[in-house]
């Protein structure tokens, strides 16, 4: 704000103390709350469950342990997974919004597309139980009609966990592809008609570009909600392959042992680092 | 050519609203259920659920918890967040850039985490798992959301107004209190009430950090080792409802500030 220089200088001078009086509380609280406690899990990722001493043994059993080494790889995977099916679910959806329904309607078309966003995020994952479980409502439905014969092990599977995580975050891409297509100027569509482009190759080569920065940074937002969630896997997946969250979460409840459980988590966001610096081109843009 | 392409969209939006409905729908659908399992077929309609869920001391309890700790926590977060939006907006701070990427970093950051670091630093000090240990962590991802959310929101006409306050001999914390607070309470109310959605859903944070007293989605969480149960749909049905007043409360905020 370029008006800022102006406003310190018409402080009275005993004011000078002010602007610090003011930040400072929400300085102090983001340093005691959020910086010291990541140093003090970076201290603890070193010491050794027992006994204490520093080592480097929390580390070292990652890249060793072949069922943590797993866990890190099935994480990958449902995150891959999900972000590229919600990004495919959810950019012809944000299209027919922004392009098919009339301009009056899109407002309640948008807000009926994120109005399940609203419920719990821990009743969302049961309801999908509710839907997916052997004798749950699809189940039912398939064996009512006579289709199959023999309920299908739906829920307490990858496939379960992978539906919850995408019912989640199409609700977050539409929304954020949703309003990159609204900022589009149309003139960009008239351009390219006007020099012979059909719509296919209008879309291809105009709209799809002009909206790639958006779906990257919807995409990494996914990535690092979805990565880091612990919910869903352990509500939908079961116990029957361990993604990060879930392995971090087995180490504090059934063993006690902060020191693996910081190593893994200073892990989990070494990869979300590095998520974000290989789409940094993309992101920064948000930041301008 | 055209009309197909109108047909293929609206089957194509249909069935992706179908997706995004289908779960919330049972879950509405079978808290009504009138028999013990919610599941196919239907049986109802009843209130029996609803009616166990209300007469459950540690349910109602736990909801009790969960408003408390959203409202306070949402309260501090929305205060630091407001002040320190302010000195950014209206002062020149050496460093000031940086300053505000520490304050919104908590943002990049999964809940999971920030409760394992919280956890971890409370082992360390002796500081026993509470209600208020929960309302900390809150705090720390509601600060940044509010700070943003306010800070964007202050324009140029405010410092205006401000100046004039001071011209005619207005103490500070008179021109905070009777001008810019006034001025910004629609932002204010906005990222309060946003801030009370996040807190009163958060379940990680939560759940680390709590023990013998808890919030709603963690005791919501202790029912689901029952298996499927109409009562979990029905305390679901009852959370939804809540968000759903949160939001339009957030959602009526924010227009009254896009109309003036």
């Amino acid at each position: 704000m370029s008006s800022n220089g102006n406003s310190g200088n018409a402080l009275p001078r005993a004011g000078r103390a002010l602007p610090w009086a003011l930040v400072t509380p929400a300085l102090g609280w983001t340093l005691l709350f959020f910086v010291l406690p990541f140093i003090a899990m970076g201290f603890s990722s070193l010491t050794a469950h027992e006994g204490g001493g520093f080592t480097l043994s929390n580390y070292s059993q990652f890249f060793t342990n072949p069922s943590y080494w797993q866990a890190m790889v099935n994480s990958l995977q449902v995150t891959a997974i999900v972000t590229l099916l919600s990004v495919l679910l959810a950019y012809p959806f944000a299209w027919i919004l922004a392009e098919q329904v009339p301009e009056r309607w899109q407002r309640l078309a948008l807000m009926l597309a994120v109005l399940p966003f609203w419920t719990s995020y821990v009743v969302r994952s049961y309801s999908w139980l509710l839907v997916l479980a052997q004798n749950g409502v699809i189940n039912r439905a398939l064996t009512g009609s006579g289709l199959i014969a023999e309920p299908l092990q739906l829920a307490n599977t990858r496939l379960a966990t992978v539906t919850g995580f995408v019912h989640f975050f199409v609700m977050l891409l539409t929304l954020t592809i949703f309003a990159n297509l609204k900022q589009l100027s149309p003139s960009y569509r008239k351009a390219a008609a006007d020099l012979g482009a059909g719509p296919v190759r209008t879309f291809l080569h105009v709209i799809l570009p002009l909206t790639l920065p958006g779906i990257m940074v919807g995409a990494f937002l996914t990535f690092v909600l979805c990565i880091g969630d612990y919910i869903t896997p352990q509500i939908l997946g079961g116990n029957n392959e361990l993604l990060m969250p879930q392995l971090v979460m087995m180490q504090i409840g059934r063993r006690g042992d902060f020191p693996l459980a910081s190593a893994l988590s200073i892990i989990l966001m070494a990869v979300v680092t590095v998520a974000y610096l290989a789409c940094a081109r993309w992101l920064k843009i948000e930041r301008a | 050519m055209r009309q197909l392409v109108r047909v293929v969209s609206w089957l194509y939006a249909l069935t992706v609203y179908g997706f995004i409905f289908l779960p919330v729908v049972v879950l509405v659908l079978f808290s009504l259920q009138a028999t013990s399992f919610p599941i196919p077929p239907f049986t109802g309609p009843s209130l029996r659920w609803y009616d166990a869920v209300l007469s459950d001391v540690r349910l109602t309890s736990a909801l009790v918890n969960s408003l408390l700790v959203a409202s306070i926590s949402s309260a501090a977060a929305v205060t630091l967040g407001f002040l320190s939006a302010w000195g950014f907006a209206r002062f020149v701070l050496p460093g000031s850039g940086l300053l505000r990427g520490l304050i919104t970093l908590p943002l990049t950051v999964s809940y999971l985490i920030i409760g394992m670091g919280l956890l971890v630093l409370f082992n360390w000090a002796g500081v026993p798992k509470s209600l208020l240990a929960a309302g900390i962590g809150h705090v720390v991802i509601n600060l940044p959301l509010c700070f943003a959310i306010i800070y964007s929101q202050m324009g140029d006409h405010q410092i205006n107004i401000e100046r004039a306050a001071r011209d005619l001999g207005a103490p500070e914390w008179k021109v905070l209190l009777l001008i810019t607070v006034p001025v910004m309470a629609p932002a204010i109310f906005a990222g309060f009430f946003l801030s009370m959605t996040f807190s009163w859903d958060e379940f990680v944070i939560s759940f680390l950090l709590t023990r013998f007293d808890t919030t709603l989605p963690v005791e919501i969480w202790n029912l689901l080792r029952s298996g499927l149960n109409p009562k979990t749909n029905a305390v679901g049905s009852l959370v939804f409802a809540v968000s759903i007043v949160l939001v339009v409360l957030f959602e009526l905020t924010l227009l009254r500030r896009r109309k003036t």
